[in-house]
């Protein structure tokens, strides 16, 4: 054998440990997910989509993870735009605040906003009623936790963005207003999206802000864990594997989109 | 017209000071300098994109430093294009009719009209990634001119584009300077370039303008070695002593016509040395015997690399002398062989 081709050789290997690591991370995502998909029989999948209860909090917890993502969209999506562009004092500080509901254990965020919503809050006292137990209070909670996904994708997919468009569009007569919604925005579309649909995914899925915040309404990961709770394994699989299929489908459509949709624009 | 009063600028460690420029109406101005010396920055800063740290910017006598870039009409053309990758060609060409607030009419017109003056017309529904660097470039040419923008600045315009298109670019350059009258500002690190387009050239060495003269004129006389050296100029000597009219150079005298006591360096202009394959007779100044070390095309002269056989000390002193095609012939020239060669007192610039 030649030396080339034993080199060649010995670069096979390297790359089937590589592929071999690879694929125990793929087994920790997958494994769980495809065993608890496999092990639910049809008829108790029937008998979750015909449970009105189980329907009803599917469609509060997409819902209000919807409403999250869409208002946290609006106002963090100039703030992402900010952080991209300008250098200012306080800029890595900001940028820390916005990384710590990472760090902050959900069920202690969930009580930390109960201070701020609850009834002897002051946004209590304004509506003159505490906004635990309600579809707005399940939003807050979802976005407290899952904001850093939609700042930080955003102000990744403006920063992709070259500068130098936006100067040219500058010397070209358009106010800055004009630049972020001609040039900016559409640019860095693409990366903002996907940005939204994590932060929607990751709204859905959580369990411990919510369940302080609102044991009721029921979102369905609560209800998967009062249902694990009070009549076991088997009555929490159906559910947990109706919401597990429900999200990846949803997933799945969304990233097809936003990436088919974005497919002439080079950057971002 | 465009006038820049002491412009200075600090950002992080580069910086730039006291640069002042007055531009003439209708004028082609090029700014030439070596890359990093804050040509980019200069021109950011003229259109507004950039805050000077000290100096005024006027325009017809009126203060423009603190206006914003939208509102001065100076477009910018980039190197690299800048052309925004989601418009179409067309909707680029628009882009600052419809900024500024254009009538319906006039926003089909005036793309129409410049597409067809650069010949990019086939081309208007196309998006500019599929578009070669020649074609984007005359679309960015044709978006910055749509706004009639009062000064026209161009960054490296021509810098990515190969041989054919950057000659054909230098014409629409010049020809929209003449027809349309636009005032341009051009920064570019390329000498030839500059011979090639500009009416007047100003050259930046170490973040600050050290000449400002026509074209002829800067490479007839340039104000220091620097200037000289960087315009690519072959023969930039330091003088070790001055006496009389004559001058030491590596231990070689030189005579020139005037010398004066701060005679720092010559240049000796390659195209007024005379070249021969036997011994002057008749001259008895400038004469010099040589070697051949090299030669090489510099269209539509050759360039020969000689060594002057007669230095006493040191290193010996190479020249490079420009010969016509015929003379090179005649010269018989070959690598290492004997050679005479000759200039004029005039022939001889004095820094």
């Amino acid at each position: 054998m030649t030396t080339a081709a034993r080199r060649a050789r010995r670069l096979n290997w390297f790359e089937m440990i590589l592929a071999f690591l690879g694929s125990l991370v793929l087994l920790l995502v997958l494994a769980p997910l495809i065993r608890i998909t496999l092990a639910t029989p049809v008829g108790d999948l029937h008998k979750a989509i015909i449970d009105h209860e189980v329907l009803r909090s599917i469609a509060i917890t997409i819902y209000s993870a919807f409403l999250a993502t869409f208002f946290s969209a609006i106002a963090g999506i100039p703030l992402a735009y900010l952080l991209a562009r300008k250098k200012f004092v306080g800029r890595s500080l900001l940028l820390a605040v916005i990384d710590l509901p990472i760090v902050v254990p959900h069920s202690a965020a969930g009580i930390a906003l109960l201070t701020v919503i609850g009834r002897n809050s002051l946004i209590g006292r304004i509506f003159g009623h505490s906004l635990a137990g309600t579809v707005a209070g399940i939003s807050i909670a979802m976005a407290f936790v899952s904001l850093p996904l939609l700042i930080n994708g955003a102000r990744e997919a403006f920063a992709a963005v070259p500068p130098r468009l936006e100067k040219a569009a500058r010397t070209l007569g358009a106010p800055p207003a004009r630049v972020f919604f001609t040039v900016s925005l559409p640019l860095a579309w693409r990366g903002i999206a996907s940005a939204m649909i994590m932060m929607w995914a990751r709204g859905i899925s959580e369990f411990g802000a919510v369940v302080i915040i609102a044991y009721h309404p029921m979102v369905t990961p609560v209800m998967v864990f009062q249902r694990f709770n009070d009549y076991g394994l088997v009555a929490a699989r159906s559910v947990a594997v109706l919401l597990i299929l429900i999200c990846v489908a949803l997933f799945v459509i969304l990233r097809a989109l936003s990436r088919s949709k974005s497919e002439e624009t080079p950057y971002a | 017209m465009l006038e820049l009063c002491g412009i200075s600028k600090r950002l992080g460690s580069f910086h730039m000071s006291d640069i002042s420029l007055k531009l003439k109406e209708s004028e082609y101005f090029l700014l030439l300098g070596p890359s990093g010396v804050g040509k980019t920055v200069l021109i950011e800063i003229i259109a507004g994109l950039l805050r000077p740290t000290a100096g005024r910017i006027l325009w017809c006598d009126q203060d423009l430093t603190f206006e914003q870039p939208e509102a001065r009409r100076f477009a910018v053309v980039y190197q690299d294009y800048a052309l925004f990758p989601h418009l179409t060609v067309a909707q680029n060409i628009a882009y600052g009719l419809r900024a500024n607030g254009t009538s319906r009419e006039a926003l089909k017109e005036r793309p129409a009209a410049l597409a067809e003056m650069l010949e990019i017309t086939h081309l208007m529904d196309r998006l500019p990634p599929t578009l070669s660097g020649g074609e984007q470039q005359r679309v960015a040419l044709a978006r910055a001119l749509a706004i009639k923008p009062r000064l026209l600045l161009l960054d490296e315009p021509l810098s990515s584009l190969d041989t054919t298109n950057r000659a054909r670019l230098q014409k629409e350059l010049k020809r929209i300077n003449r027809e349309l009258g636009t005032t341009i500002f051009h920064v570019t690190h390329d000498p030839e370039e500059a011979m090639a387009v500009g009416d007047r050239i100003g050259v930046m060495l170490d973040s600050r303008i050290r000449q400002v003269s026509t074209v002829e004129e800067m490479f007839r006389r340039p104000s220091d070695p620097d200037v000289a050296r960087f315009l690519g100029m072959a023969n930039v000597l330091p003088v070790a002593a001055v006496n009389g009219d004559t001058c030491t150079v590596q231990g070689i005298e030189v005579h020139a016509d005037p010398v004066c006591d701060s005679t720092s360096h010559i240049w000796i202009r390659p195209e007024e040395i005379i070249m021969s394959s036997r011994p002057f007779e008749g001259l008895d100044r400038n004469r010099f015997e040589c070697r051949i070390l090299d030669w090489g095309h510099r269209d539509p002269l050759i360039a020969v690399h000689v060594a002057l056989t007669k230095s006493v000390d040191g290193e010996p002193l190479d020249l490079t002398c420009l010969v016509t095609h015929a003379s090179f012939v005649k010269l018989g020239i070959c690598i290492g062989s004997k050679a005479y060669l000759a200039f004029r007192e005039s022939a001889v610039y004095c820094f």
